[in-house]
């Protein structure tokens, strides 16, 4: 409780908000000079807690403004008007390799948000914070319409803009961990995009020996010939095993034409062949789980796996086939697929084929596999069980360095939140690609930028 | 042939935040248009009484294609001129509607879900008819996150409790509207929403089975106490909150009781003429008396209520008026010039008259507001220059005449509720200057 009689306001602007929107906390009526810590908690669905804190000094007039004032210590510091989000991890004592995804889209994420006395790094259960308030982070924008798909062999989420369309279209495959992850596309359609989240790795193992093109081209085709998409306007959105399916099936299905394609986190150095399915390629991938390492912490890196990219253009997509264009966005600290090697590669292969001028890649230093949505925690490494892998169980996989380590290393530049920047230049990429109707060969203006 | 095909674009069209609070602004932009497009922005609204409400503008793109709503010109419509909350308060019924319609939403624990879409042309009727080229979705809340609401059923007292999220402890506020009767909950909501404890209070009751005649003056002293009492408010830190004539009760109030001290109060379109003091006498009487100077009340060209004659002229004998003297707390006064329902800038004049002769009118602060009107709301919801209502003691059903006009009566409900809001924050949040070795 506060003494003398002083109760500081503390206001986070907007109070509900898309999850890759920014939000404004301020602290007022403090003391001036008042040491003071700011403190996120969240529960996720699992149940567990992430919490994030940073600390300041209120101001001449009393004030701590989160988006001007530096954070001097806690998860994050330096100005960092979204660290309260994007520095969570579990709070001490949680289960180890912990991720945090929202599986249910229709409800926001709610996040409290404290001001505490002095600066505190643990204890924030013990402590009666000085002021708290309550905020809600969603992922879908009202009027958003999610509609199951089961249709054609087909499974999937469907996102819908409100309004009467018709709206570009976007195929969105995350990666190996298999699941329907709805979460990005329900973002999508928030921002104008009839968005499907494609579910292509199943838990039945005979189920994936038959996902293969087919199953691809009937899911593109499904989009396409929804009502309300434009046909001709239908982008392909990849992460990690998902950039395998859009290189392949752009580079080499003759039904599927995509306007453009983004590829997060992935590689061209192993393809999926017309008549295979994703399962043999992904078994191709495991026969050199020899190549893969441990940690000191005994998590897997993977990276070496893909190592080196071949120089035989059988075992690899061929880029020159590729007549889109083309967003790549890599991590340079991916320790899950060797994401920077393959970026370098697929380049060079353009630049052979006459075809650079499509290729746009966004690197980002201290940056992980797991490139997101923004504001969302890092996640290092989490567990993963690979029921394939019946002699040998995964205890972690490391998805690249702790975030806090790749922000100090890189203050000066683009820090963690490069995550911002990579959601806010893939959309104004993909709306100038799909939503504009003049020639799009002046969209590519970045070849190699390193932020 | 909708505008992507002619053009080969697709409109994109964003409302940020697309879930606000009622007092929040939203930015409108439209992208991706052809340069010099004339379009409209509509928005739609369907209410709890199952009524759709409309507004719109017309633009025109500029050479990016955009059109900002925040800093373009509207050229006509139910509004004009650069106004970034346009679509919201501009808002009237659909043609065909009933008639003497009040938007007001009784629910707050969900929000009011508004269309915004654009369409091509400057088109000013047949929005139903129309596709548009996009739409979005807004939600306009009356509670934040976290903000809980309470029914408070206590010693006969019929109210409810909004408590804002987080420790505490909060200042509080006893919330009274106006002779219209029942609980209006939404303001209430809002000010907790901003960090105060609020309590919306029901006096006047529309069901026929409750007794509507509040027996004493206890009733309000109560209700005052259950706030302060409450183990998330400070004490010594509780205001009150009064609108038309829930302003004749904040007056009584803070002058004659002894029981009751607020920290401060803010009276909106009220008046300290007494014919009947409502704290000390049965409500009912109040209506009674007022009713037998029902020759005063007149009727307007189209058969609306004027009520504004009802307490005039102002009474020279203290005997049938607040002794304003008495007042020992700061008082915000806000007052539309075009109030057609009390007769508010009289009474505002002789309350400060009265204040200047008691050495006390440093505790007053007037908000008056030319062309503004009775009934003056939270920002960005509608203005209704009449309405329907029921008369109190005789149940019957008129059109009364609040007054104002839309733009200044928008004007006044946006500028004022922040000043509101400063100036309870102002009393009721000790600031550390306010406070000797202030420390957390």
């Amino acid at each position: 409780m506060c003494q003398m009689g002083v109760i500081p306001v503390l206001t986070v602007k907007p109070w509900r908000a898309l999850f890759d929107e920014k939000f404004h906390v301020v602290v007022g009526n403090l003391p001036p000079t008042q040491e003071v810590t700011l403190h996120s908690l969240h529960q996720s669905e699992d149940t567990d807690y992430w919490e994030a804190f940073g600390h300041y000094v209120s101001d001449a007039q009393g004030r701590v403004t989160v988006f001007k004032d530096p954070s001097v210590g806690g998860t994050y510091e330096g100005v960092e008007p979204m660290g309260l989000m994007w520095s969570m991890r579990p709070i001490p004592g949680s289960r180890p390799e912990l991720r945090l995804r929202k599986k249910e889209v229709h409800t926001p994420m709610v996040v409290t948000i404290s001001v505490y006395r002095g600066h505190m790094s643990q204890g924030f259960r013990e402590q009666v914070a000085l002021a708290s308030v309550v905020t809600e982070r969603w992922y879908m924008s009202p009027g958003v319409r999610r509609v199951d798909i089961t249709e054609g062999g087909v499974t999937g989420t469907l996102f819908l803009p409100p309004g009467p369309g018709p709206f570009p279209g976007v195929l969105d495959m995350w990666g190996g961990s298999g699941g329907l992850v709805e979460y990005r596309a329900a973002l999508l359609a928030s921002h104008g995009f009839a968005a499907m989240a494609l579910l292509y790795v199943f838990p039945d193992q005979n189920k994936n020996a038959t996902i293969g093109y087919p199953y691809f081209e009937a899911a593109f085709r499904l989009l396409q010939d929804h009502p309300l998409v434009a046909a001709d306007r239908i982008a392909l959105l990849g992460l990690s095993l998902g950039v395998t399916v859009v290189l392949s099936i752009t580079a080499y299905s003759e039904a599927v034409k995509p306007r453009c394609c983004v590829c997060i986190s992935g590689s061209h150095a192993c393809r999926i062949g017309a008549t295979q399915s994703v399962a043999e390629t992904s078994q191709g991938i495991h026969k050199k789980y020899a190549k893969a390492r441990t940690d000191e912490e005994n998590r897997i890196i993977w990276r070496d796996v893909l190592l080196p990219i071949p120089e035989d253009i059988d075992l690899k997509v061929e880029m020159g086939r590729v007549t889109c264009p083309l967003l790549l966005v890599v991590g340079q600290d991916d320790q899950n697929w060797a994401a920077v090697e393959s970026a370098d590669d697929m380049k060079e292969m353009m630049e052979r084929t006459g075809n650079s001028h499509l290729l746009t890649t966004l690197s980002y230093p201290g940056a992980g596999h797991l490139i997101e949505p923004p504001y969302g925690p890092h996640c290092s490494g989490h567990a993963v069980w690979r029921p394939q892998q019946t002699s040998r169980r995964c205890t972690g996989r490391l998805m690249g360095k702790d975030s806090r380590f790749s922000a100090r290393a890189s203050l000066s530049q683009c820090q963690t939140p490069c995550a911002v920047q990579i959601v806010s230049i893939v959309l104004r990429q993909m709306v100038s690609l799909l939503c504009k109707a003049r020639p799009l060969t002046d969209q590519c203006r970045w070849n190699h930028c390193s932020i | 042939m909708c505008l992507s095909t002619m053009v080969g674009t697709f409109p994109l069209l964003s409302v940020q935040p697309t879930r606000g609070l009622v007092d929040e602004k939203i930015q409108v932009v439209v992208r991706n248009l052809p340069p010099a497009l004339s379009v409209t922005l509509h928005s739609l609204h369907h209410s709890e009484d199952n009524d759709f409400w409309e507004s719109f503008g017309h633009y025109t793109s500029d050479g990016q294609g955009m059109v900002t709503v925040a800093k373009d010109a509207s050229l006509g419509g139910t509004y004009e001129g650069a106004e970034p909350m346009g679509l919201l308060w501009s808002m009237q019924p659909v043609p065909g509607s009933r008639t003497g319609l009040r938007l007001r939403k009784m629910d707050v624990l969900t929000p009011m879900v508004v269309h915004i879409s654009v369409y091509s042309g400057h088109m000013t009727e047949g929005f139903s008819k129309q596709s548009p080229l996009a739409t979005v979705v807004t939600e306009r809340w009356y509670m934040a996150p976290g903000v809980c609401r309470i029914d408070i059923r206590e010693h006969g007292v019929r109210g409810t409790l909004f408590l804002p999220p987080g420790p505490g402890p909060f200042p509080g506020v006893l919330d009274m509207w106006g002779g219209g009767g029942g609980l209006v909950e939404y303001r209430s909501g809002l000010l907790a929403s901003h960090g105060f404890v609020s309590m919306a209070l029901e006096y006047l009751s529309h069901d026929k089975n409750r007794t509507s005649d509040i027996e004493s003056k206890t009733y309000f002293e109560k209700a005052f106490r259950i706030v302060q009492e409450h183990p998330l408010v400070m004490k010594d830190r509780v205001a009150l909150f009064g609108l038309s004539l829930g302003v004749s009760i904040a007056l009584n109030l803070a002058a004659y009781s002894k029981d009751i001290s607020p920290k401060c109060f803010v009276c909106i379109s009220g008046s300290h003429v007494n014919p009947v003091n409502p704290v000390n006498k049965v409500i009912g009487e109040v209506f009674r008396k007022m009713n037998k100077d029902g020759h005063k009340i007149r009727f307007d060209e189209e058969g609306r209520v004027v009520w504004r004659d009802v307490i005039l002229p102002i009474p020279t004998d203290l005997g049938e008026k607040v002794d304003m003297g008495r007042i020992k707390c700061p008082l915000m006064l806000v007052v539309g010039e075009d109030d057609q329902n009390w007769a508010t800038v009289e009474s505002a004049k002789d309350m400060t008259q009265m204040m200047r002769a008691a050495g006390n009118e440093h505790l007053l602060t007037i908000l008056q507001y030319p062309d503004a009107g009775h009934l003056i709301e939270p920002p960005y919801t509608p203005h209704f220059r009449a309405s329907n209502f029921i008369m109190q003691q005789t149940r019957q059903k008129v059109i009364m005449l609040w007054g104002g006009y839309t733009k200044p009566h928008a004007d006044a409900q946006e500028d004022c509720w922040e000043k509101i809001l400063s100036f309870l924050r102002q009393h009721l949040y000790p600031s550390p200057d306010s406070v000797p070795k202030a420390k957390l």
